[in-house]
């Protein structure tokens, strides 16, 4: 079938450009597609939103009755954390434009939820369960649309019984808008060198959990993020706690996937960072509600690549309009959107949104990204230090509107900066406890993560016997730690022998070992629809 | 047979984790991914083979529920029901009143057999199906796990404890599922096109004259209680001793 807009994924991205495009073009037929049983499903973020998108996509939102924002943040602190202490840092440390003020604490799921409902009230098809596997093209070589996956796949790769076979969708503009690391978004960057100047893109994994407090605990609208332990003065990453209303309160943490020991874990740092003495107070008596997990970009500024291409468009995380250093992307998702669905409704042709190209750097993006752009190569050279140098390169930014470093490169991708066992201490973390720390299985029920049994294993290895052959001697295969799923597994048979086990049902979509895989082996691709977590509110 | 009719249930997805409310009033629902009931979604592929086999003409759906719930009667439309019908209620309807309910929209369009879930998975109740046949005073099966039509009569065979039993019913009637009397069908992306544009109609349960406020009162909701961790014996006799030290034996 064909359709004049295709839009993959219905993410904050997705959703706003689908609405932006009916509010502009109301006689387009606009198609999006969704890998996760439903709109929100597979969401996942913080979140503190700026409100700048919406604001600029739906103006009247915040006088509506079922607006996803209600509650302002009313309290911002950052901490420094030793094993022991937490050292505030003051606010003046910041400019004013990293500031919280006047953004929302929510769930970007159910922002998604609501986006989702404008935008079938436009008009526009949302088809969810059913993910995007396949890019189609013409014969000029231009972008012609998706294929849906087919289902009833077996194991064994043969059609089953409950066969039902995928559909091509073809679209005058395809769009993108898959999140951090698209699973058809790095095949349409690949295709046309897209990222041919910009280099390759950076990754953190965030994992998260929400937490019901005892009541007089939870401070609704405050935020607290951390920098510093658990994670060693080299690892960059850190912690995001916000109170949010019914006694719910968001623990989360995120380290960058440039770390550099294979035996580190990110799910048992964050599990160790709920440890900390700031953090046993809010939690004791607390419940844990909901688990999971999700990779985001971090190479800000100089790692977007170019995101117009023949027949569409990359938009959002998919583009990696990311500030890392305000723990923001879903303003930039829903102002990516609209600025490409503006280039699409103008065009006249069905070549590139060239003006969607050539705008966004000098748009509210590229301001918003611009003046932090060395926050993180100065992070990943220089650990903790360099963080610090990345606020003074903010201030200077904001005092003299230049940067003494200039615009700084990322030096090498995630998967390239793993150092073999024998260089390393290994890490050792304490046990659950089954209280304030749990273990993998459990956390994945909680994610309520569900593949279809009898389906082909959705984690491709290019090459089935490289983990076993040489991941494991050099690295202890470090995908068992750096997945939160526990999907991956080394099991040692009776006479010794080691094999490399994949639990795919557990997958949280998070997309990590796709970065991550010291190999690049590891292909993420979509499972059979509807697969995958069951975030509600995350 | 002219007409099946197959009431359906929304409920909280079996792979969803509910939170039940700190004042134990029942489970927060916001933002919970909701389904068609499995036994329900059983029970319309059942119908649609009928109808597909050439047993049947027609299969229509009917649910009760809210607004929302248009989206499991969508679903079933995409699998390949002919037409659709709400009856919206926000309350929590209890098994009598839907039955009451479904009593009227059989009077409404008499169909030849009605097949319900066995039970849905939220309240597990397992009474409604058994509640319509005596509304109706129609023969009913329970808990098939296949179905035949033969020469104007149903034959149903049922999972027992003792075996297979397959009873012989005249139409109409009351047929409910069990889980294994088929896998339901994915629904395909242009089926689900479709079947935005197939007839859905939707009432009020005052429309049936039927009062659907609830008659039993829920004390409390509460989450079950944490497993205790269990403790490792090294031998038997330890086994043994400890149970009986817990009075087991
Ligand atoms: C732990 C964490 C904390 C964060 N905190 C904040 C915060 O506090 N504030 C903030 O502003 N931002 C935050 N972010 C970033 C923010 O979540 C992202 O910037 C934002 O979600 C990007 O929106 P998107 O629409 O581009 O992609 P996503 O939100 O990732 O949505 C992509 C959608 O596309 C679907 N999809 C992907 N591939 C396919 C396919 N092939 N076929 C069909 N569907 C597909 C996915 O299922 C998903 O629904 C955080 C991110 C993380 C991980
Ligand atoms: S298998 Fe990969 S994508 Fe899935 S949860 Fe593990 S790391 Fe994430």
């Amino acid at each position: 079938m064909t359709c004049d807009v295709v839009i993959v994924g219905a993410g904050p991205a997705g959703l706003a450009a689908a609405i932006r495009l009916k509010q502009r073009a109301p006689e387009l037929q606009v198609i999006v597609v969704e890998k996760g049983a439903e709109t929100g499903a597979h969401i996942l973020s913080g979140v503190v939103m700026d409100p700048v998108g919406l604001d600029g996509l739906l103006p009247a939102w915040r006088d509506e009755d079922d607006r996803p924002l209600r509650l302002e943040v009313s309290e911002d602190r950052l901490a420094f954390l030793t094993r022991d202490h937490a050292f505030s840092l003051p606010d003046m440390l910041f400019p004013a434009r990293m500031s919280n003020k006047g953004c929302f604490v929510g769930s970007l799921g159910a922002v998604t939820r609501y986006l989702a409902a404008r935008a079938e009230g436009l008009g526009v098809e949302i088809y969810t369960g059913f993910p995007a596997t396949e890019i189609l093209y013409d014969d000029t070589g231009r972008v012609d649309g998706i294929a849906t996956g087919d289902m009833g796949i077996g194991k064994d790769g043969q059609p089953t019984a409950a066969f039902t076979p995928g559909m091509e969708l073809r679209a005058r503009y395809t769009v993108f808008a898959e999140g951090a690391r698209g699973s058809l978004s790095r095949q349409v960057i690949a295709r046309y060198g897209l990222d041919r100047e910009s280099g390759f893109q950076k990754y953190g994994t965030g994992i998260k959990e929400v937490w019901e407090v005892v009541p007089g605990k939870c401070h609704p609208g405050l935020i607290r993020h951390s920098v510093g332990w658990p994670l060693d003065r080299h690892t960059g990453g850190g912690s995001f706690v916000y109170h949010g209303a019914d006694n719910l309160v968001t623990v989360g943490f995120v380290v960058h996937l440039d770390y550099a020991n294979p035996t580190l874990s990110p799910f048992d740092e964050f599990q160790r960072f709920k440890t900390h003495p700031s953090m046993r107070g809010l939690l004791a008596g607390a419940r844990r509600v909901a688990y999971g997990a999700r990779a985001l970009t971090e190479g800000g500024w100089q790692a977007v690549p170019r995101v117009a291409f023949p027949g569409g468009a990359l938009i959002g995380c998919a583009a990696g309009f990311m500030n890392v250093a305000r723990i923001k992307g879903s303003h930039n998702a829903i102002l990516s959107g609209m600025q490409a669905a503006d280039a699409i409704a103008a065009a006249s042709d069905t070549i590139a949104p060239r003006s969607y190209e050539s705008g966004w750097r000098t748009s509210p993006i590229g301001r918003d990204l611009y003046p932090v752009r060395n926050v993180k190569p100065l992070w990943s050279r220089f650990g903790l230090a360099g963080l610090a140098l990345g606020g003074l390169d903010i201030w200077t930014h904001a005092l003299a509107g230049v940067s003494v470093f200039g615009t700084l490169r990322h030096r090498r991708p995630d998967h390239a900066s793993l150092l073999p066992l024998a260089d390393i201490t290994p890490m050792a973390y304490p046990k659950p406890d089954g209280v304030l720390t749990f273990d993998r299985l459990s956390s994945v029920y909680l994610s309520g993560a569900n593949h279809g049994e009898n389906q082909p294993c959705h984690l491709r290895l290019a090459d089935p016997t490289l983990p076993i052959r040489e991941n494991l001697p050099r690295y202890g295969e470090p995908a068992r730690l750096y997945c939160p799923a526990g999907v991956y597994e080394v099991a040692v048979a009776k006479d010794g022998t080691p094999s490399f086990v994949i639990n795919a049902q557990n997958c949280v979509h998070c997309k990590t070992c796709d970065i991550k895989d010291p190999a690049q082996n590891i292909t993420w691709t979509p499972p059979e629809g509807g697969g995958g977590p069951n975030c509600a509110n995350m | 047979m002219k007409k099946i009719l197959v009431p359906v249930k929304m409920v909280l997805d079996a792979n969803a984790r509910p939170r039940v409310r700190a004042d134990e009033t029942g489970i927060d629902l916001s933002g919970m991914r909701m389904s068609i009931n499995p036994f329900c979604e059983i029970a319309v592929e059942e119908a649609l083979r009928l109808k597909e086999a050439g047993q049947a003409e027609e299969v229509v759906i009917v649910s009760i529920g809210p607004a929302k719930a248009q989206d499991t009667l969508r679903q079933a439309l995409a699998m390949g029901a002919d037409r659709a019908l709400l009856i919206q209620t926000d309350e929590t309807v209890e098994p009598l009143a839907v039955a009451k309910l479904l009593h009227a929209v059989v009077m409404d369009e008499p169909p030849d057999l009605v097949i319900l879930g066995k039970q849905a998975i939220d309240d597990d109740c397992n009474q409604t199906g058994q509640m319509l046949a005596a509304l109706l005073g129609w023969p009913q099966a329970t808990f098939a796990s296949a179905i035949r039509a033969e020469e104007g009569r149903l034959l149903v065979t049922r999972e027992i404890d003792a075996g297979l039993q397959t009873l012989s019913l005249p139409l109409p009637a009351i047929v409910t599922t069990d889980l294994r009397l088929n896998e339901p069908r994915h629904c395909a992306l242009p089926n689900i096109m479709k079947a935005r544009k197939k007839p859905l109609t939707i009432r009020m349960p005052a429309d049936y004259g039927v009062d659907v406020r609830r008659r039993l009162k829920v004390l409390a909701v509460r989450p079950p209680s944490g497993r205790k961790p269990g403790i490792k014996v090294a031998t038997a006799s330890e086994l043994v001793g400890d149970l009986r030290a817990a009075g087991l034996v």
